[in-house]
């Protein structure tokens, strides 16, 4: 093969601007409008790539993105794009370009030895060989092996956007029929987005030579272009690939921004998700290979991909042409290249008759051998001869370093078929059309499986008015385009899926899958098309079969007797084209992905040394660290404050919804394990929720702020759950109770005092309330001022020690909070983090539901008979009564101690009596008690309550330490300090 | 992405919204009367049509109300949506049994 640039000619070309790249560590040149295939092949280059499975040297077979071969790792250091067809690549200077699957590059590949086992790698061989021992004693040298592109191991530093948009009529695929049906649409005043993948519109007009209303092709497309941008709601977007066909017709385009033009302020590329009313599919035809020995050698292409390259690039590949096909199309191509000088060595036509003008076009100007197949081809690595047999069976050898392939085309279904609807096998042309769509669709143009240009102009143009119509945009009645002289005749083929010749005959060049890989699958008896492709891997390689997948299902048809209909295809999947992960993404990226909550204090608890840890999105103080201390340190001396002065705990996440009208205690009495209605005005009730399987699902103190109107407290992580869970109880449920749910939980914030000396930090706050025992007890709440800020103080303890909840508006809680650190500093107060505060709770004994409980957790296993307290209904109620809710040896809540003061680690299981039982619990909460000098746990214990002072073993890292099983509460069990 | 049309909003992506699976479940009363298959069945079992499926679906990044949608499991087609005060679809009673 030998390709050259030709002194004139490219319609893409700006030959003013020249530009340097890299393939595969070597320079080159090429001119702005390139793609890096096109000026990969103006510099001869003829290896771009090594195949997935056997490494074999590989050139560039196609010009759109159906390329399999040439698959580009682009790019340096943190910016690199692996996978990327080489035809889709558009030139910049400075490209650095390698070719995967191969190392060191795709001249001279190690991996090629791999060649030599290749008749041991046939379909099937991993589920085959890798059975024993195990599939993963081989997977890393697999993946080793088996190629694809590495990324940069950098963070992207790229930028993505996603947006949402809304259109009356999407048009995909820029070509003559999608501008005429836009143009048609947009007429009417609809909302069109026309998107082209392609970074110039014209699709096939741009390699044929046709007039249009009297024009030529190239001034018609610059006309409707130009009147569609006339049209203010008209969006023209090239460089955009519709990757994939969802639900309710919404459809992904991934839009290219970046390559040469990316800046700081451009994103790489944009993910679009459209919902448009009416789709109209004019993505084109691809052309199709044809499967014969020897038909992946570099130098083997298709035949409209060489006129491609022709046309749009000035590229003239091969001064000695073959040209094999089974239909008419090849001829243009044919045309094109005698045109430019090129020899045509002869035209194998594996028709024994094809139309008489077709054969007039070439006649007298290239040898035509009609009813003879190419068996083989030769060269090494690139093609130097073809082999032919002829219609009387003698074999031809022919020198030649181009061979263009035809084996018919395919109307580019992929989105037809993603968005449900289902495909029709033509008989005249040999290929799947649209036939019953699933949705607002229509298919114009070769992708609706019309091949003649005016036939084709005429029906998108009638699309488009329907479309324009049906969405409120009635038609402005102009004609349709009118096609003059065109070079495609009615097209005539006749299927050719296979050569009768031995030799290695590729069906999916992505994934190396040849024809007896096929041939094997149906032998071993695999005749769904689904379960070949799963078994061979046809189809599956990152273009999704764009070249492969008809001619595979044609061969099973062949191999089983069957038709293409009757073996019927795969649903194509998204994505139509590999994407970028990162377009995926967008701008969800690290803190984007999920913002963390600040508390109102955050500035506060930064500057005074807090350690933030992440609990339920809120970024919360772990500790408050001092210089030179350690944690350990540091929680040790936060817990001691508690115990032996006062400590402030930023409690504002915890959950807080106003639950309010005539029937809001009815309504908490039915959603809460215990009772609420007998709830005294002013008083707290610590209370449970159960779900319908009677499982614990959160737990809080409740106040009843009026006859009608309640504060239920949740966990902080149940803040935003339980809110919910009420809500939809109320509509769904009980829509009849007179009842609103409002949450307020980040409006209000909760700063807890705890210590024996909380009250006299309250008493400096200067309450315009009485706050003496008997004026303020226990699970009471009062309301008022605290330094003239207006609060609700509950009482209420999580640590066993005196504690006041200082509810306050959020507005003013970084001022009140500071207003406590400093009233406090007589007394030693000190900022308490969560981890203190779950050490203090431990040796309380108070449960944390979500870390002591699981989804199995009924309250009777954690001390609580609601059952036996009430006669009437609660969520969860019922099942508590199921056989399994009662059985005796469920696991239960309690206290373990160490015999030796050794540490008892959070989820050390406890020695089962039987091999059958080998658990009969585990430790959930554990933490070194610096108050009472040893460690306190919690945990489950198969009927615990029944086991207090039994002594257990628990299996730890450490080793197995035997544990007394206790009470739950370590710390002043009498609740003489709480009471103060 | 379904375009769900809210019976109190109108027509929405998916992402706004949430399904709280199969609608109609009622809730077997009076509670010391059900037997543990009654309740069982009502925690545990569930419709799996290949066609119309009525379920409940919450706006839960809109109006925050709870409605009833009927969906074709295969197609996706939703053919109605209703409020829960409406009557779920032609074919349902209102009134609970």
């Amino acid at each position: 093969m030998t390709a050259q640039r030709l002194p004139h000619g490219g319609t893409d070309l700006d030959r003013t601007r020249q530009l340097r790249f890299s393939f595969d560590g070597r320079a080159y040149q090429g001119y702005a409008g390139d793609t890096l295939a096109s000026a990969l092949l103006a510099n001869n280059v003829k290896i771009t790539g090594r195949s997935f499975k056997y490494h074999r040297p590989r050139g560039l077979m196609a010009a759109g993105t159906e390329e399999p071969n040439a698959l580009m790792r682009v790019g340096t250091g943190a910016r690199i794009d692996v996978n990327v067809r080489a035809t889709e690549i558009e030139l910049y200077d400075g490209l650095v370009a390698r070719a995967v699957n191969c190392w060191p590059n795709a001249r001279f590949d190690v991996g090629a030895v791999s060649g030599l086992l290749s008749r041991f790698i046939p379909a099937g061989f991993y589920y085959k060989t890798m059975m024993w021992p195990s599939w993963h004693m081989f997977e890393g040298f697999i993946r080793r092996a088996a190629g694809l592109g590495r990324p940069s191991a950098e963070p992207d530093p790229d930028r993505y956007e996603s947006h949402h948009v809304h259109c009356d009529v999407l048009v995909v695929g820029a070509g003559p029929a999608g501008l005429t049906a836009a143009a048609a649409a947009a007429r009417g005043g609809a909302r069109v987005i026309l998107c082209e993948q392609d970074a110039r519109i014209g699709g096939s007009i741009l390699t044929e030579n046709c007039t249009i209303d009297d024009q030529p092709g190239s001034k018609w497309i610059h006309d409707t272009v130009e009147e569609l941008r006339s049209h203010p709601e008209v969006v023209i977007k090239t460089r955009t690939t519709a990757v994939g066909y969802f639900d309710h017709d919404s459809i992904a385009l991934v839009e290219r921004c970046g390559g040469e033009l990316l800046s700081a302020r451009t994103p790489r590329h944009r993910l679009w998700q459209v919902r448009a009313r009416r789709v109209v599919f004019a993505t084109g035809a691809i052309e199709r290979p044809i499967v014969f020995p020897g038909n992946d050698r570099p130098g083997v292409m298709l035949a409209s991909a060489v006129r491609h390259y022709l046309m749009r690039f000035a590229v003239s590949i091969g001064q000695r042409v073959v040209i094999f096909t089974n239909n008419d199309s090849a001829y243009s191509t044919a045309l094109a290249l005698l045109h430019v000088g090129a020899h045509i060595v002869a035209i194998i036509d594996s028709r024994q008759n094809p139309p008489p003008p077709v054969l007039a076009m070439v006649r007298d100007r290239a040898e035509l051998l009609l009813g003879a197949v190419v068996i083989d081809t030769m060269g090494s690595p690139v093609l130097r001869r073809v082999r032919v047999r002829d219609r009387g069976g003698h074999i031809h050898e022919l020198a030649a370093d181009l061979l263009a392939v035809s084996g018919g085309f395919n109307p580019d279904i992929h989105l037809f078929s993603q968005s449900g609807g289902s495909l029709r096998w033509s008989e005249r042309y040999s290929f799947f059309e649209p036939g019953v769509h699933a949705q607002q669709t229509t298919a114009v143009g070769s992708c609706g499986g019309i091949l003649d240009l005016s036939t084709a102009l005429n029906r998108a143009h009638a699309t488009g008015e329907r479309d324009a119509a049906s969405t409120g945009f009635p038609a402005a009645l102009t004609p349709a385009p009118r096609v003059g002289s065109v070079s495609r005749e009615p097209f005539h083929i006749e299927p050719l899926w296979q050569v009768d010749a031995p030799g290695k005959a590729f069906v999916d060049f992505q994934n190396d899958v040849t024809l007896d890989d096929i041939e094997l699958a149906v032998r071993e008896n695999f005749v769904s098309v689904e379960h070949v492709k799963r078994y061979t891997t046809c189809g599956m390689a990152p273009d999704q079969g764009k070249t492969s997948n008809v001619n595979a299902l044609a061969l099973i048809g062949e191999l089983t007797g069957r038709t293409p209909s009757q073996v019927g295809t795969t649903r194509y999947r998204f994505p139509y084209a590999p994407i970028p992960m990162g377009v995926l993404g967008g701008r969800a990226r690290g803190e984007l992905y999920s913002p963390r909550r600040r508390l109102p204090c955050h500035a506060w608890h930064e500057s005074h040394g807090a350690v933030f840890e992440e609990y339920s999105g809120w970024l919360r103080p772990a500790l408050y660290l001092r210089s030179s201390e350690s944690a350990v340190t540091a929680r040790e001396r936060e817990v001691l404050a508690v115990r032996e002065s006062v400590g402030l705990f930023d409690a504002s996440p915890l959950g807080k919804i106003i639950v309010r009208g005539p029937d809001a205690a009815l309504f908490l009495d039915r959603i809460y394990a215990n009772r609420m209605s007998t709830l005294a005005v002013g008083r707290l009730r610590y209370g449970i929720m159960l779900n319908e399987l009677g499982v614990l699902i959160d737990d809080g103190v409740t106040a009843r702020l009026a006859a009608d109107e309640f504060s239920v407290g949740t966990s902080s992580a149940g803040a935003t759950r339980i809110a919910d869970w009420l809500e939809e109880w109320r509509q769904c449920e009980w829509p009849d109770l007179r009842v609103i749910i409002a949450p307020v939980s980040n409006a209000v914030s909760v700063f807890t005092l705890s210590g024996p000396n909380a009250r006299m930090v309250l008493a400096k706050c200067e309450p315009d309330f009485p706050i003496e025992p008997g004026d303020f007890p226990h699970m009471t709440y009062r309301e008022g001022r605290l330094a003239s800020i207006p609060a609700r103080v509950m009482r209420v303890s999580f640590t066993g020690e005196v504690s006041f909840e200082v509810n306050v508006s959020s507005a003013h809680a970084a001022e009140l909070w500071s207003h406590l650190i400093k009233v406090g500093t007589d007394y030693g107060l000190q900022p308490v983090g969560i981890d203190a505060w779950m050490v203090l709770r431990t040796e309380k004994g108070y449960l944390h539901v979500g870390a002591d409980t699981d989804g199995t957790t009924s309250p009777n296993d954690v001390g609580w008979d609601p059952v036996h307290k009430r006669n009437d209904d609660f969520v969860g109620r019922r099942s508590l009564l199921r056989p399994d809710n009662l059985r005796a040896d469920r696991l239960q809540f309690v206290g373990f101690e160490p015999i030796e003061n050794a540490p008892l680690p959070i989820g050390s299981h406890v020695r089962g009596h039987t091999t059958a039982q080998p658990s009969d619990g585990y430790i959930s909460s554990a933490a070194f008690s610096p108050t009472l000098r040893r460690w306190v746990a919690l945990g489950m214990l198969r009927a615990g309550r029944a086991r207090l002072g039994e002594v257990v073993s628990l299996l730890t890292p450490h080793g197995i330490i035997a544990a007394r099983v206790s009470t739950p509460c370590s710390y002043d069990p009498q609740g003489t300090r709480i009471n103060a | 992405m379904l375009l769900i049309d809210c019976p109190w909003c109108g027509p929405r992506s998916e992402i706004e919204f949430r399904c709280g699976g199969q609608a109609l479940l009622w809730r077997p009363q009076p509670f010391d009367q059900i037997s543990d298959l009654e309740w069982g069945n009502y925690l545990y079992m569930r419709t799996n049509p290949r066609g119309a499926h009525l379920e409940r679906w919450i706006h839960n990044f809109g109006c925050g109300q709870w409605f009833n949608v009927e969906r074709h499991t295969v197609t996706h087609e939703i053919k109605a949506v209703r409020r829960l005060s409406q009557r779920p679809c032609p074919s349902m009673p209102t009134d609970r049994p």
